[in-house]
């Protein structure tokens, strides 16, 4: 909304997804665009398919078919063909996790630091090099440190930079997690349910740091339950209802959907099921 | 009123985990009797009319009175002593051993170099034996300690290194130096060829795979026997020189006796051995100092923490886990011709599952991930089975037992903790119970 319609072109294009475990369908045909530039929510209820859809994008599940189309500056990737560690590597697309998985028994800045491994250690021989102080590791080193300082100041951990990861408070964590993900220079960033257990206050910290992530030029991919953040930052929102797409646009056309209505609350009255999605918007 | 009441629910506490000792003592006695029935119960013995089953009753009476009462006896000093002052005790022990580490390290290096001057012939070949399996555990410490892939086939490399040189020495006439790098290469190869089929298991199913290609590699030694020997082994291994110097008896100009004008003595050869183990040891040692320092080793680190997160973040699982691997088995290759130029005979025999097992246990008593850690269990472990060679098999038994102890009061090896590889401020040790120990 607040982006000029310049930043608007097609970022991730997902085709005709379709992801089945055994008998279940998980996704089913589903279509949807993230566009440069925007803050693009998943939402739907429990069991709708959002973390699959993720987890497809991300390159932790091979769709079993449809196609997931990138496209940036560095060129166009079909995600469902790279490795696994190509999705973040090459197509530049970082994520986090639902459960925080942060290396617990690593330092802050050392997190931030392993984020950066592909800038620090291009190849394998480059790594071997370093041992002996060869190959430009050193200058890399500082100049990776400055980037992990300048994230540690944005998510207000700078004076814990030296204390192991897992001895950080859960809210800490969250926010440790979104700057190490964004230390791999991503064009998109996925974040799984990045408000899950934050208390409002650190909710609206939360919120904070994402638009300032989307005004450095980092799209942005956010599947969350919170419906307060949501509404709050997106400008467009994608409703999954098992497996399908079941409404698509900005906030606004989304909170009036009946057919968004009907999902979360069952089929019923109308007047009844405006109430929640309203009162969260109204924040 | 009250207070006959409260002495007397003192007593029913105070009574009945005296029963409990008690009950749980006869159990165990219980189970001693069973064990031992069979073990120490009956003895057989070869006589000229065959064998013959004694009876040794007394002293199977014996052994499970003294399981009663040692049992007893634990459990009633445990419930006297209140169980936090233990843990407390185990931090300070902790503590203190993590303040003096800075002064352990250069104090063992002083004496590791000094040590020639100092011993003997026997004290010297044991210092030998000992840096053999401090390397070996450095060695091993990279796969298991940082990259966290329990390796239980770590000897099939140190046998690669060993037959390289030798095999290399015998047909093309190389000397030592020339074969030293080649067997670390070579080692380090066969490291990449076994890990890429295996490094898509995880865990018990790696454990599992890669003691089995140490088992492969043992049963190919001894069934080439075209190229290996076989059984017979490799014989008549070429010794190190000194810069071309031999260390022979003949005194001529080109043995080291001859050249600084010295009279020969067995004991220089054995000392020069000892002093190139020391710098293969610490070369290991410094590989991977630097190494967890630099990308490569952070990433290993990182790999131990959490392979799903790395692969999020873009590196690399397999080559990284590759390296890791290799990188373990050249530096097992480097020590595998070391130990063939010592012997100068190797056989199948050498590179058993026992040996793996061996610096695994140095590797986990010592502290995974720590290099001061491993450098102290293979000096107790290594230097304690000399120590009580006058016990025989009973040795083992000892060693046992102090491995059990070594767990239940360091779950996580001598030195546990985890010192970051960067810091912006003051570097401050991890505690163990943060660092992962690593899934495969």
């Amino acid at each position: 909304m607040t982006q000029a319609p310049a930043t608007s072109a097609p970022l991730l294009q997902v085709t005709d997804l379709t992801m089945r475990f055994g008998g279940l369908t998980a996704v089913n045909a589903l279509s949807f665009q993230a566009r440069q530039g925007e803050i693009t929510s998943v939402i739907g209820p429990n069991g709708a398919g959002k973390t699959t859809v993720f987890n497809c994008i991300t390159g932790f599940y091979k769709p079993t078919s449809g196609s997931i189309a990138l496209t940036h500056g560095a060129g166009a990737f079909q995600l469902q063909t790279l490795p696994g560690h190509g999705i973040a590597r090459r197509a530049r697309v970082a994520r986090t996790f639902q459960n925080i998985r942060l290396f617990a028994g690593m330092t802050v800045l050392e997190n931030l630091l392993v984020a950066q491994h592909n800038i620090l250690m291009p190849n394998v021989g480059s790594g071997l090099l370093s041992v002996f102080g060869l190959g430009g590791h050193h200058r890399a080193e500082v100049q990776a440190i400055d980037l992990a300082r300048t994230w540690l100041a944005r998510i207000g951990l700078t004076a814990r930079a030296d204390d192991p990861a897992g001895a950080l408070p859960y809210g800490d964590q969250r926010r440790l997690e979104i700057a190490r993900a964004m230390c791999t220079g991503p064009v998109l960033l996925c974040l799984d349910e990045p408000a899950a257990g934050l208390n409002p206050r650190e909710s609206d910290d939360l919120a904070a740091l994402l638009k300032s992530i989307q005004a450095d030029g980092c799209s942005i991919l956010l599947i969350e339950h919170d419906m307060g953040v949501v509404m709050r930052i997106s400008d467009h929102i994608v409703v999954l209802d098992h497996g399908k797409r079941i409404s698509d646009g900005d906030p606004a056309h989304v909170r009036g959907d009946p057919a968004v209505i009907a999902a979360y609350l069952g089929e019923g009255d109308d007047d009844d099921a405006d109430a929640p999605l309203a009162t969260a918007a109204a924040e | 009123m009250s207070t006959p009441m409260a002495a007397n629910v003192a007593a029913v506490a105070r009574s009945s985990p005296a029963a409990a000792a008690f009950k749980d003592a006869a159990l165990s006695a219980l189970v001693a009797l069973g064990l031992f029935g069979a073990m120490l119960g009956v003895l057989t013995e070869a006589t000229p009319a065959g064998v013959v089953l004694v009876p040794r009753p007394l002293l199977l009476a014996y052994s499970v009175a003294a399981v009663f009462a040692g049992r007893l006896a634990w459990l009633l000093f445990r419930s006297r002593t209140p169980t936090t002052k233990a843990y407390a005790g185990n931090r300070t022990v902790a503590e203190a051993l993590q303040r003096s580490g800075r002064f352990v390290a250069p104090a063992l290096l002083a004496f590791a170099v000094a040590l020639p001057f100092m011993a003997g012939r026997y004290g010297i070949d044991l210092g030998i034996l000992v840096l053999t399996y401090i390397m070996l555990g450095w060695g091993l410490n990279i796969v298991v300690g940082l990259a966290g892939l329990l390796d239980l086939g770590y000897v099939a490399f140190y046998a690669v290194g060993a037959y390289s040189y030798a095999l290399l020495a015998q047909t093309f006439g190389l000397g030592f130096w020339t074969c030293l790098p080649l067997a670390g290469i070579l080692a380090a190869l066969w490291g990449v060829l076994l890990g890429f089929p295996v490094l898509r298991l995880r865990g018990d199913y790696l454990a599992i795979v890669t003691l089995a290609f140490g088992e492969i590699i043992r049963v190919v030694l001894l069934n080439t026997v075209s190229i290996t020997g076989g059984p017979n082994g490799i014989s008549g291994i070429p010794r190190p020189t000194l810069f071309g110097l031999k260390f022979s008896a003949d005194g001529g100009p080109g043995t080291f006796s001859g050249f600084f004008g010295l009279e020969f003595s067995p004991t220089h050869r054995v000392a020069f051995l000892y002093y190139v183990i020391l710098g293969l040891a610490l070369l290991t040692n410094w590989v991977t100092l630097r190494l967890r320092r630099v990308a490569l080793g952070r990433a290993w680190e990182a790999l131990r923490e959490d392979e799903v997160a790395c692969r999020s973040l873009g590196i690399n699982v397999t080559v990284t886990k590759l390296t890791a691997f290799a990188m373990g088995a050249g530096f097992g290759g480097l020590a595998g011709a070391f130990f063939a130029t010592r012997a100068a005979f190797i056989s199948p025999e050498s590179f058993t599952f026992f040996e793996s097992a061996i610096v695994l246990a140095i590797v986990v008593l010592g502290g995974l991930g720590s290099q001061l850690g491993v450098a102290l269990a293979a000096l107790v472990m290594i230097g304690g089975l000399e120590l009580f060679r006058d016990l025989q098999d009973y040795r083992l038994l000892i060693f046992g037992s102090a491995m059990v102890l070594t767990m239940i009061l360091r779950p996580r090896g001598l030195v546990s903790g985890r010192t970051p590889s960067v810091a912006l401020g003051k570097r401050q040790e991890i505690s163990a119970e943060l660092v992962a120990e690593g899934r495969g």
